[in-house]
């Protein structure tokens, strides 16, 4: 019989050298696909009305992470996006601003100059992002570079390639070193979940990267697709759950990528509610990376309060 | 703060009820004929929702004549493409009556609305879709070139999935060109009628399907009525027994679908996330009333502590309360009695020595509720080891090998399912080719397909329904 190594039983010798860090991501439990994807879509089918619409509304604006990583931003393109994270509704003082913007590294000082004094904080991403194919030297510059510039919080990617290819010391190693170089700031391991294509994979890569010291983990860059989708989201939210039932750090998931009304932020919620618990309903705990979701979640605001539609030329465009 | 759901009700101005109802005999609704009448009680509230007819000896006879005349002139010689035609046009107004069909399905039975919404009724329409494709290919089902319908049904079916056992009845006995007389369970009526309503509207032939209401006597002049051909019943095994006996020796044929034990065996090299929701929708789905129920866990102790643990905050999850609110995950208890026999065997299981656990739900102050409970320390000896309970109660049993797993699963006077939990596909067919239950399901628990036969070994019954295999509990074999 095979001897299965459980979160809670390993978890100190999982890191002593590359074989028991092996042995321990192979030792975790297997994730069903099929099973995942019907809990996954029960949970979807949950009904979200009225005041608890209104909670989740405000809860997820709270929880973007406000994004724009495009060659074509400007400084123009980012100041906007961060008056609109500070006051998303200018016409209601009540509304939540968002937690972060998040912007290429070069942005940073151009985000921190606009979000001076406010509490939405400066996400860049960084390590040669999207693709993380570069050497380790230039990657750890990037996020330096972005860290000095005054980000708060820093996105980085994992090696892919050598995830695939069975070296989780070296993405471990990696993960470590950014980790170091980030001197303080928040950091968010990108797993790049569609490219790692099983939730096997899915559920290593995030055990490998809290192993390593990530604060958050995170689905994927945008930049490819499937990004994130309800079951990938829920077996990284059991993963962190389980993480903090066997060490007692509570680390954050973010879902980014795809998640573009209303509907698909609530039902985030409540997979998140209903597999992590109610400890990561915080934005502290969980974020959503998006751009266009945000002005969907208002109007869904606007319709709750006033009982109507209004118009998407009653909300800015960034 | 916590996320706390508002109420999501469905709506109950979809479903237009009358205050009383008669019996569904040779295409209409008529009075009955010295028949006295019972009241259908919504279990989640106590709410009188109709009165319902008894029917007595003589309706009985009467739709027997209708069923019998309606098999002779009409349904028979019809040609299977005709007749499925028919089944086509009932299974599309199933599906564009299919929100009435489950806000009246969980208003008496108590069931979640989810799961009528998404399990009851369009199983239901499948399962008319499914036999509607079998009835001009009868004689390529495997019973000869040109088999033939048997004649008259008599179907009694149960209370726990009221629509969707009348399904998997009529629609393979309609396929094969019998007529059916049916007599669903005494507490939930209300879909069977409004499946009448759905005949008369498709403009069935009258005396194809007849509906007959009523409580055990009805059933057993069904069932003993000499001009019955077939007796097809659903239900408990100890009913089950009484029909067997009380029609042995005639000419009739029957199939019987009754009790079960199931054993859900859970390795530990499973997935456990995955087992964990496997063994919740096991036994809870349908307040753990359904015949394979998964209602046996067996453990693999080297993993007991923490199946056990992740179970305990699952349930913890688990909403319990309004069957139409969209987000109720267990509703409630079909009826007074049923709820009386689940409190009799959890107080059995206490005094056994097992332990109980139950998460701390509120339940609603009016209807019959029971809340979601775990018994561990159980062993094989215990009466709710061995015992059908029916109710949403889990019994914990461990084993170490995969023999002893076997062995365990087994040790039951039941068969009728089973589920194996293990990442290793060749430990999945080693248990199946052992397990001595109808259906193995590895990795999944609870999933139906029309195309997929279903029925027991040993006292679960013998005959089985869905899939090709269904056709033959209705169908004489051909010699040609």
């Amino acid at each position: 019989m095979t001897t299965v190594l459980t979160p809670t039983a390993g978890v100190d010798e999982a890191t002593r050298s590359a074989s028991s860090l092996r042995q321990f991501l192979h030792g975790l439990p297997g994730v069903d696909q099929v099973g995942a994807e019907e809990r996954a879509a029960t949970l979807s089918t949950r009904s979200i009305k009225t005041t608890a619409k209104a909670y989740a509304i405000d809860l997820a604006i709270a929880m973007i992470d406000l994004t724009t990583l495009e060659g074509a931003d400007t400084h123009g393109k980012v100041r906007a996006l961060c008056a609109k994270a500070q006051r998303p509704d200018p016409a209601d003082p009540s509304c939540p601003s968002v937690a972060a913007v998040c912007v290429y590294p070069d942005m940073v000082p151009v985000a921190r100059a606009a979000l001076d004094g406010g509490a939405v904080k400066v996400a860049s991403v960084a390590t040669a992002f999207p693709s993380g194919r570069a050497a380790l030297d230039i990657k750890l510059a990037d996020t330096r570079d972005a860290v000095e510039a005054g980000a708060d919080e820093i996105d980085m990617v994992i090696d892919r390639g050598a995830f695939l290819s069975g070296h989780y010391q070296q993405v471990f190693d990696e993960i470590v070193a950014v980790q170091q170089a980030c001197s303080g700031a928040h950091l968010k391991v990108i797993l790049e979940t569609g490219e790692l294509a099983t939730y096997d994979n899915v559920r290593r890569a995030s055990w490998l990267a809290m192993l390593a010291g990530a604060d958050v983990i995170k689905t994927s860059t945008g930049k490819i697709s499937p990004a994130a989708t309800l079951p990938v989201t829920m077996v990284m939210l059991e993963a962190v759950r389980d993480f903090r039932d066997s060490t007692g750090r509570q680390v954050g998931v973010k879902a980014a990528g795809g998640i573009r009304t209303a509907k698909d932020a609530i039902r985030h919620l409540v997979l998140v509610n209903e597999t992590a618990g109610a400890d990561w309903l915080d934005p502290e705990r969980f974020r959503i990376g998006a751009s266009s979701l945000l002005n969907d979640l208002l109007m869904q605001r606007t319709k709750l309060v006033t009982g109507r539609y209004s118009g998407p030329d009653y909300f800015t465009l960034d | 703060m916590p996320f706390d759901y508002a109420p999501a009700p469905e709506s109950r101005a979809i479903v237009d009820l009358d205050s009383s109802y008669g019996l569904f005999i040779g295409g209409e609704f008529v009075e009955s004929e010295g028949g006295r009448t019972f009241k259908s009680v919504s279990p989640a509230t106590e709410e009188v929702l109709a009165e319902v007819t008894e029917a007595s000896a003589d309706d009985v006879d009467r739709a027997v004549k209708a069923a019998r005349r309606a098999f002779t002139e009409t349904w028979a010689p019809m040609p299977g493409a005709e007749r499925a035609k028919y089944l086509f046009r009932i299974a599309r107004m199933v599906q564009e009556r299919s929100r009435e069909l489950a806000v009246l399905e969980s208003l008496d039975n108590g069931k979640p609305i989810r799961e009528s919404r998404d399990v009851d009724v369009p199983q239901a329409a499948a399962n008319f879709f499914y036999y509607a494709g079998w009835a001009d290919k009868l004689g390529h089902a495997g019973y000869g070139n040109d088999p033939q319908p048997l004649g008259v049904a008599g179907q009694v079916i149960p209370w726990n999935f009221p629509l969707l056992m009348l399904a998997w009845k009529i629609a393979p006995a309609l396929a094969g060109g019998n007529t059916v007389v049916l007599k669903p369970a005494e507490t939930t009526s209300l879909t069977a009628l409004a499946f009448a309503d759905i005949c008369r509207q498709a403009e069935l032939p009258a005396g194809v399907v007849n509906i007959l209401t009523g409580a055990g006597e009805t059933g057993r002049a069904l069932v003993e009525h000499p001009d019955v051909d077939k007796v097809a019943f659903t239900g408990s095994t100890e009913v089950g027994k009484a029909i067997a006996r009380g029609i042995a020796g005639s000419r009739k044929s029957v199939t019987l679908e009754l009790g079960g034990k199931a054993a859900n065996v859970v390795f530990d090299d499973a997935p456990l996330d995955q087992a964990v929701e496997g063994i919740v929708n096991g036994i809870f789905f349908n307040q753990g009333h359904v015949c394979c129920a998964g209602s046996r866990l067996l453990v693999q102790e080297s993993v007991y502590d923490e199946v056990l643990s992740r179970l305990k905050r699952r349930m913890a999850t688990l909403r319990v309360g309004d069957p139409l609110d969209k987000n109720t995950d267990v509703g409630a208890i079909n009826s007074a009695e049923q709820l009386a026999k689940i409190r009799e065997l959890s107080a059995v299981g206490e005094s056994e020595g097992a332990q109980r656990w139950a998460p701390s739900c509120q339940l609603p102050e009016r209807g019959y509720w029971f809340p979601p409970t775990v018994f561990t320390g159980v062993s094989q000896a215990h009466r709710i080891a061995r015992e059908e309970i029916f109710g949403p109660v889990l019994s914990v049993l461990t084993f170490r090998t995969p023999a002893e797993a076997v062995e365990k699963a087994n040790n039951t006077p039941y068969g009728l399912s089973a589920g194996v939990w293990t990442e290793k596909g060749s430990r999945i067919l080693w248990m199946a080719d052992r397990l001595r239950a109808g259906v193995v399901w590895a990795n999944t628990f609870n999933r139906f397909d029309p195309a997929s036969p279903f029925g027991g070994y040993k006292e679960s019954g013998y005959g089985r329904e869905g899939g090709r295999h269904g056709l033959a509990a209705y169908l004489r074999r051909s010699d040609r």
